[in-house]
C-alpha cells in the first residue's frame, strides 16, 4: 500500500501532499520536512529506494522518490509494492502530468492544485494503484474537463490566472519541469503503447 | 467565454498565491494567511449564497493554505454541501476537499454519507466515481458501517462500467484494511474471483490487489484465484509486446499487472502439478526474457522488466521448491550484483538476502561473497552498503564466518554512524553462533568494543561476561587479552567493564606472569577508575573486593583505597554504600566466609541470546527496549546495583554466617528469598527477563530461531509450579494437566514421597487474547483413592503487558485514535481500598502497564500506556483513572485497539481499586 505521495521542490516547499492513512496535521508536516531532509542529502546518480526508520511508526516502510529537476515526487510504500514498479507509477502520473498540462511546470502544481489532485485520483485512489495505463488516464481527465467546459467555462480560469502570475515577477521559478533524459516530449510515444 | 469578474476572481487567488511567495518573513506570511482565512470565514458566513465558482476558488485558497502546513478548522459543512450540487465541478472539489481535509472521525461523516449514498445511486458513472473514491480516501469505519454491503454488489454487477469496478474492486480494499469485521465473505467472492479473466486488464489489476489482501486472511475462499492468477499471468508473458495495446509499457507487457498476479501467488504455496507445470514455464520465461538484449535503451523499459522479475524471482524464493529455478534466480541477482544501475544492486543485494536462507540456494549464494565485500567497500550509497550487510549477515556459515566477521569489523571503522548499532549486534551474533574457537570470539568481540565501543550495547558484553564464564578453557586467554588491551592509554569504558568483570573473576589466572602480577592488575584497573562513570566504577569496586579474595597480598592497598574519602564519603549512595560494606567484608570476614561469600561464579544457565532480540528489535518499531525491563529486574534482585553483580549469589542464599554479615548494611539482600530451582540464576539474571528459553548457548545455523525468540520474548512467560505432599503417604499416578493457552511443560514424575516437593516449570505463551485464566487440573491416586483437583492459574491477559513510555502529545494522538465507542471500555465504581495516590500507582505500574506523568493535564489522574504481546498481534493499549475523593469513586477508561481486551483489562484493572 501507498501510504504517502509528497512532492516538493529543491527547497522543500511541499507542492502535493496527499496522504492516505489518517496522521495529525503536526505529524504530517514533520514527515514532510523529515522525508524532504532525507532525499535532499542524497546525488542523483544514487539508488532510488531508501528506507525512512521510523518515520511511519515502522520499519516495513520505504521511501521511492524521483527527482525531476526542481522537483522532487517522493511515494511511501510498504514492503506490499514492488519498488521497481513504484518506480514506474511516478513516471506514469509525471508522463500524464505533462500531457494534461502540455509541459507541465512547477507553477501549474501551485495554481491548478484541484486538477493535479484530480488526476493522481485518476492513478492512486486510497492509497492502491487504480490505473497505469496513461491513455486511460489521459482519457477520464479530459472527459472531466469536457464536464467542467460544459459547466460554464471555469477550466479557462485558472491557465489565465497562470498567465497572470506569470506576468508578475517570480524570476525564481523555472517554466518547465524539464524531465531530462526521460523525454517525455516523444510524439510517436503513443505507438508504443 | 466566462465573465470578466470570475477571471478576476481566480486573478484574487492568483495574486494570494504570489503574496505568500513574496512574503519575507514567516510571521509576514502567517499574517496574510490570516488575513485571507478571515475573509473566507466572512465569505462563507456571510447572508448572501455563494456561487459554485466563488466556493471553488475559495476551497481552492483553503486547500493551498492546508498545503503550506496551516490546520484548517472550518470550511467543511460548505464542502458538504458541494457534495449535493448537481454540477459537476463544485461535488467534484467537495469530494477533493473532503478526503484531504476530513479526517476520519469527524461528525461530518452521516451527512458525507449521505450524499454519497446518492451519488451511488444515481447510476451516472462519473458520480459514482467521485463518491468511491472518496470512500477509499476516507475509509472510516463509519463508511464501512454504511457501504460494505453495496460495494461488493455495484462490484460484481454485470451492467458496472469498467472504471467503476476498478474503483469499487479498491473501495472494498480500503474498508476490509479498516474494519475486515464490516466486510463479510459471501456469494460475490467466487465472482471477484472471476474478475480475474476481465477484458479490461485495470479492472483485473484492481481486483488482483484485492484479491490479494482479502486472501491473506481468507486463504479458503480465494484458492480457486491461484489457477485464474496462472492462467492470466501465462497469457500476459507469453503475448507479443503489441497485442495489450495500451498495457504495454516500454514494450513490456502489463507489467504492473504481472507483478500483483506474481504478488497474489505469494500467498499461497506451489499449487498442484498441473498448474504448477504451467507456472514454472512462466517463471522459466520471465527469466529467459530476462537474457535477451534489451528491446529499448530508456531505462523505463528495464524497470518495467526487472519489476516483473524480481517478483518472479521473490516467488520462486517463496515457494522454495525447485532446486532448478532457485539456482536459476541466484544467478540473475548476480548478474544484477555488478549492474552498473545502482536500484538493480540494491534489490539484488535484498532478494539474495532472502535466498541465503534456502537450502537449495544456499550454497550459490556464498559463491557470490566476493562481490559483496567489494559491494561494501566501494557502494556510494549508504542503503546499499546496509543491505551488503544483511546479505553477510544472511550467507555467513561456519565455512566462511571467520572471513565475514573479519570484513564486517573492517567496515565498521568507516561505517555511517546510523548503522553501526546494528553492525556491532550482527558482528557479536555471528561471532558467537559461529565461533568454533572461542578465543577468536574473545578477540572479536574486544575488537569490536575497541572499534566501536559507543555502539556496543550492554547485551553485547554481558554476553561475553557469560560465555568466558561457561568456558573454562578460555578464561585464561580471556584474562590476558583483556589485560592487554586494557593497557591502551585510552580504552572505551565498555572496555573497562568487560576487564574488571573477568580481571576479577580470572585475575589469578596470569598473576603469574610478572608483568600481569596482582598489584600490577589493579593499579591497572584503579588508573582507568576516576575516569568511568557511576556504575563502571561501582563494578570496578566489586572487582577490587574480588581481588582480596583472590590475592591476599594486595588486600591492604585495597582497603586503603576502600578507605579513602571519596570513596567512603562519595556522594553517590550506590558506591558509598559498596565501600562502605566491601571494607567491613574485607575487615571482619574470616579467609574462609570471604572464599565462600566471593567465591567464582557459577556458570551462567545456558539459554539463548538476548542480543538476537536486541537485533530484531531495532528494526523493528521503537517499543521500550527490554533493557529496562532488565535494569528494573536488577535493582529489585540486587540492592539496586546497576552491572551483573559479582558477589557470589550463594552468600544470599545460603543461611549461613556469611548472610549475617552481609546484613550489616543489605538487609534487603534475604528479603529476596527466589524459588530454590532459580536461585541461583534470579540474582545473576542480567541478560535477559524471566521469559527467557532453555537452549544451546550458540545456538546453531536455525534460522526461524531469530524470529521466534523475539515474538517469543514478549508474548511468554514462566512459571515455577511447586507440588508439596504434606502427608506421609505417597501420591501415585500424579498427573498435573493444564487446560487452554498454550503451555510447555516438561512430564512430573508421576510419584510424589510423602512429605516430599515436586517442581514443575511452564513455559507459557500467549497466542491470543484471552479472558478466562487457564485451568490447572491434578489427579493422582491417594491411598487408593482418585483424588482430583482444579485449580485457575494466576495467569491473566495482563501478564503479557509491555510498559510503553510516551509524550503527552503521543499518548492524546493515540488516545483520540482509538475514538471508536467499541475500542472504549468505561467502568465507574466505588473505592475498595483507602484512595492513596502512591498505592495506585505502584499497583497500575504492577499491572504492568507503564505510568505517564504530566501526561494528563488534571494531576489527579492517572494516564497509562502499554502493548499487550500476543503471537499473532501486539495490542497497544491506553488506560485513564480518574478518582473522586469525595465521592470515594474510581472513573477507569481503557482503550485498546480490540475490543475484548479493553472491556477484559477493564475488569481485571477495577478489581485493584
Amino acid at each position: 500500500m501507498i501510504n504517502a505521495i509528497l512532492v516538493f521542490n529543491n527547497h522543500g516547499k511541499p507542492r502535493l501532499v496527499r496522504f492516505y492513512q489518517h496522521l495529525a496535521e503536526e505529524v504530517q508536516q514533520q514527515i514532510i520536512r523529515e522525508t524532504f531532509h532525507l532525499v535532499l542529502k542524497r546525488d542523483d546518480h544514487i539508488c532510488n529506494f531508501l528506507e525512512c526508520g521510523s518515520l511511519f511508526g515502522g520499519s516495513d516502510y520505504k521511501l521511492i522518490y524521483r527527482h525531476y529537476a526542481t522537483l522532487y515526487f517522493v511515494f511511501c510504500v510498504d514492503s506490499s509494492e514492488s519498488e521497481l514498479g513504484i518506480l514506474d507509477l511516478i513516471q506514469v502520473f509525471v508522463e500524464t502530468l505533462d500531457k494534461c498540462f502540455e509541459n507541465v511546470c512547477e507553477l501549474d502544481l501551485i495554481f491548478h492544485m484541484d486538477k493535479v489532485h484530480h488526476i493522481l485520483q485518476e492513478v492512486v485512489i486510497g492509497g492502491m494503484v487504480l490505473e497505469t495505463n496513461m491513455n486511460e488516464i489521459v482519457a477520464q481527465v479530459e472527459a472531466q474537463s469536457k464536464l467542467e467546459k460544459a459547466e460554464g467555462g471555469l477550466s479557462a480560469a485558472p491557465s489565465r490566472a497562470v498567465s497572470a502570475v506569470k506576468n508578475i515577477n517570480l524570476p525564481e521559478i523555472p517554466r518547465n519541469i524539464n524531465i531530462g533524459d526521460i523525454n517525455i516530449k516523444v510524439p510517436n510515444l503513443s505507438q508504443f503503447m | 467565454m466566462p465573465a470578466v469578474s470570475k477571471g478576476d476572481g481566480m486573478r484574487g487567488l492568483a495574486v494570494f498565491i504570489s503574496d505568500i511567495r513574496n512574503c519575507k518573513s514567516k510571521e509576514a506570511e502567517i499574517k496574510r494567511i490570516n488575513k485571507e482565512l478571515a475573509n473566507i470565514r466572512s465569505k462563507f458566513k456571510g447572508d448572501k449564497a455563494l456561487d459554485g465558482y466563488s466556493k471553488k476558488k475559495y476551497v481552492c485558497k483553503l486547500l493551498f493554505i492546508f498545503l503550506l502546513g496551516h490546520d484548517i478548522d472550518f470550511g467543511h459543512m460548505e464542502a458538504v454541501n458541494l457534495l449535493s450540487s448537481n454540477r459537476y465541478t463544485e461535488k467534484q472539489i467537495g469530494y477533493l476537499f473532503i478526503s484531504v481535509l476530513v479526517n476520519s472521525n469527524s461528525e461530518l461523516i452521516r451527512l458525507i454519507n449521505n450524499a454519497i449514498k446518492n451519488d451511488l445511486a444515481s447510476r451516472n458513472p462519473t458520480f459514482m466515481g467521485l463518491a468511491l473514491h472518496c470512500i477509499a480516501n476516507v475509509g472510516s469505519r463509519e463508511m464501512a458501517e454504511a457501504f460494505a454491503g453495496e460495494i461488493p454488489k455495484i462490484l460484481v454487477a454485470g451492467d458496472t462500467m469498467d472504471s467503476v469496478k476498478q474503483s469499487a474492486a479498491l473501495c472494498l480494499l480500503r474498508l476490509y484494511r479498516t474494519s475486515p469485521d464490516l466486510v463479510p465473505m459471501g456469494d460475490w467472492t467466487s465472482r471477484v474471483v472471476h474478475l480475474l479473466n476481465d477484458q479490461h486488464l485495470g479492472v483485473v489489476t484492481a481486483a488482483t490487489s484485492l484479491i490479494t489482501t482479502l486472501a491473506q486472511k481468507n486463504p479458503e475462499e480465494f484458492k480457486t484465484s491461484v489457477s485464474l492468477a496462472v492462467s492470466r499471468l501465462s497469457r500476459i508473458v507469453t503475448s507479443a509486446s503489441t497485442d495489450l495495446q495500451d498495457y504495454t509499457y516500454y514494450f513490456v507487457p502489463a507489467p504492473w499487472l504481472s507483478v500483483k498476479l506474481l504478488r497474489l501467488l505469494q500467498c499461497y504455496p506451489p499449487p498442484d502439478p498441473a498448474v504448477r507445470g504451467r507456472l514454472t514455464e512462466c517463471l522459466e520465461t520471465i527469466l529467459n526474457k530476462a537474457q535477451e538484449p534489451p528491446k529499448s535503451k530508456k531505462v523505463q523499459h528495464s524497470n518495467a522488466k526487472n519489476a516483473v522479475l524480481f517478483e518472479a524471482i521473490s516467488l520462486i524464493i517463496h515457494h522454495d521448491s525447485e532446486p532448478n529455478l532457485l539456482v536459476r534466480a541466484c544467478n540473475q541477482l548476480g548478474q544484477f550484483l555488478q549492474h552498473r544501475e545502482t536500484n538493480l544492486r540494491y534489490l539484488a543485494l535484498e532478494s539474495m538476502c532472502t535466498l541465503a536462507s534456502s537450502e537449495f540456494s544456499h550454497e550459490a549464494v556464498k559463491t557470490h561473497i566476493e562481490t559483496v565485500i567489494n559491494a561494501l567497500k566501494t557502494e556510494r550509497d549508504v542503503s546499499v552498503r546496509q543491505r551488503a550487510v544483511d546479505l553477510l549477515y544472511a550467507m555467513c556459515d561456519r565455512s566462511n564466518a571467520q572471513q565475514i566477521v573479519a570484513e564486517m569489523l573492517n567496515y565498521l571503522e568507516t561505517a555511517d554512524y546510523s548503522i553501526r548499532e546494528e553492525i556491532v549486534l550482527k558482528v557479536a551474533i555471528l561471532a558467537e553462533k559461529y565461533a568454533v574457537d572461542y578465543t577468536w570470539y574473545v578477540d572479536t568481540i574486544l575488537n569490536l568494543i575497541r572499534i566501536a565501543g559507543d555502539y556496543v550495547s550492554e547485551e553485547v558484553w554481558y554476553r561475553v561476561i557469560q560465555i568466558v564464564i561457561n568456558r573454562d578453557d578460555v578464561q585464561g586467554y580471556a584474562a590476558k587479552t583483556v589485560f592487554e588491551a586494557l593497557q591502551a592509554p585510552a580504552c572505551h569504558e565498555n572496555l573497562v567493564k568487560v576487564g574488571g568483570y573477568i580481571l576479577g573473576e580470572f585475575g589469578n589466572l596470569i598473576a603469574g606472569d610478572p608483568r600481569s602480577s596482582p598489584l600490577i592488575q589493579f593499579n591497572l584497573l584503579h588508573s582507568k577508575f576516576h575516569l568511568c562513570s557511576v556504575p563502571t566504577r561501582a563494578l570496578l569496586l566489586s572487582t577490587y573486593i574480588k581481588f582480596v579474595n583472590l590475592f591476599p597480598e594486595i588486600k591492604t592497598t585495597i582497603q586503603d583505597v576502600l578507605r579513602s574519602d571519596s570513596q567512603l564519603k562519595n556522594a553517590d549512595v550506590e558506591l558509598q554504600q559498596r565501600a562502605v560494606e566491601y571494607l567491613r567484608l574485607s575487615t571482619i570476614a574470616s579467609t574462609d566466609i570471604l572464599a565462600t561469600v566471593l567465591e567464582e561464579m557459577p556458570p551462567f544457565p545456558e539459554r539463548e541470546s538476548s542480543i538476537l532480540a536486541k537485533l530484531k528489535k531495532k528494526k523493528g518499531p521503537g517499543t521500550v527496549t527490554d533493557l529496562e525491563e532488565i535494569k528494573k529486574e536488577r535493582s529489585s534482585d540486587m540492592n539496586g546495583s546497576a552491572e551483573p553483580t559479582s558477589v557470589n549469589a550463594s552468600a544470599v542464599s545460603t543461611p549461613s554466617p556469611s548472610a549475617d554479615l552481609l546484613g550489616l548494611g543489605a538487609a534487603p539482600l534475604t528479603n529476596s528469598a527466589p524459588p530454590p530451582s532459580s536461585s541461583g540464576s534470579l540474582l545473576v539474571d542480567v541478560f535477559s527477563d524471566s521469559a527467557s528459553a532453555v537452549a544451546p548457548l550458540a545456538p546453531g545455523s536455525d534460522d526461524n530461531f531469530e524470529k521466534k525468540y523475539n515474538n517469543f520474548q514478549f508474548c511468554s512467560r514462566r512459571m515455577f509450579i511447586f507440588y508439596g505432599n504434606k502427608t506421609s503417604t505417597q501420591f501415585l499416578n500424579f498427573t498435573p494437566t493444564f487446560l487452554c493457552l498454550n503451555l510447555q511443560t516438561k512430564p512430573v514424575d508421576p510419584t510424589v514421597d510423602g512429605g516430599a516437593q515436586v517442581q514443575q516449570v511452564v513455559n507459557i505463551e500467549c497466542v491470543s487474547d484471552f479472558m478466562e485464566a487457564p485451568i490447572l487440573n491434578i489427579q493422582f491416586r491417594y491411598g487408593g483413592t482418585f483424588q482430583n483437583l482444579s485449580v485457575k492459574l494466576p495467569i491473566t491477559l495482563n501478564k503479557f503487558f509491555q510498559p510503553t513510555e510516551m509524550s503527552s502529545q503521543d499518548f492524546f494522538q493515540r488516545w483520540k485514535q482509538l475514538s471508536n465507542p467499541k475500542q472504549e471500555v468505561q467502568n465507574i465504581f466505588k473505592a475498595k481500598h483507602p484512595m492513596d495516590a502512591e498505592i495506585t500507582k505502584a499497583k497500575i505500574i504492577g499491572f504492568g502497564s507503564a505510568l505517564l506523568e504530566e501526561v494528563d493535564p488534571n494531576p489527579a489522574n492517572f494516564v497509562g500506556a502499554g502493548i499487550i504481546h500476543t503471537k499473532t498481534t501486539q495490542i497497544g493499549c491506553l488506560l485513564r483513572l480518574e478518582p473522586n475523593l469525595q465521592a470515594q469513586m474510581y472513573r477507569l477508561t481503557l482503550r485498546t485497539s480490540k475490543e475484548a481486551v479493553s472491556q477484559r483489562l477493564c475488569e481485571l484493572l477495577s478489581e485493584q481499586f
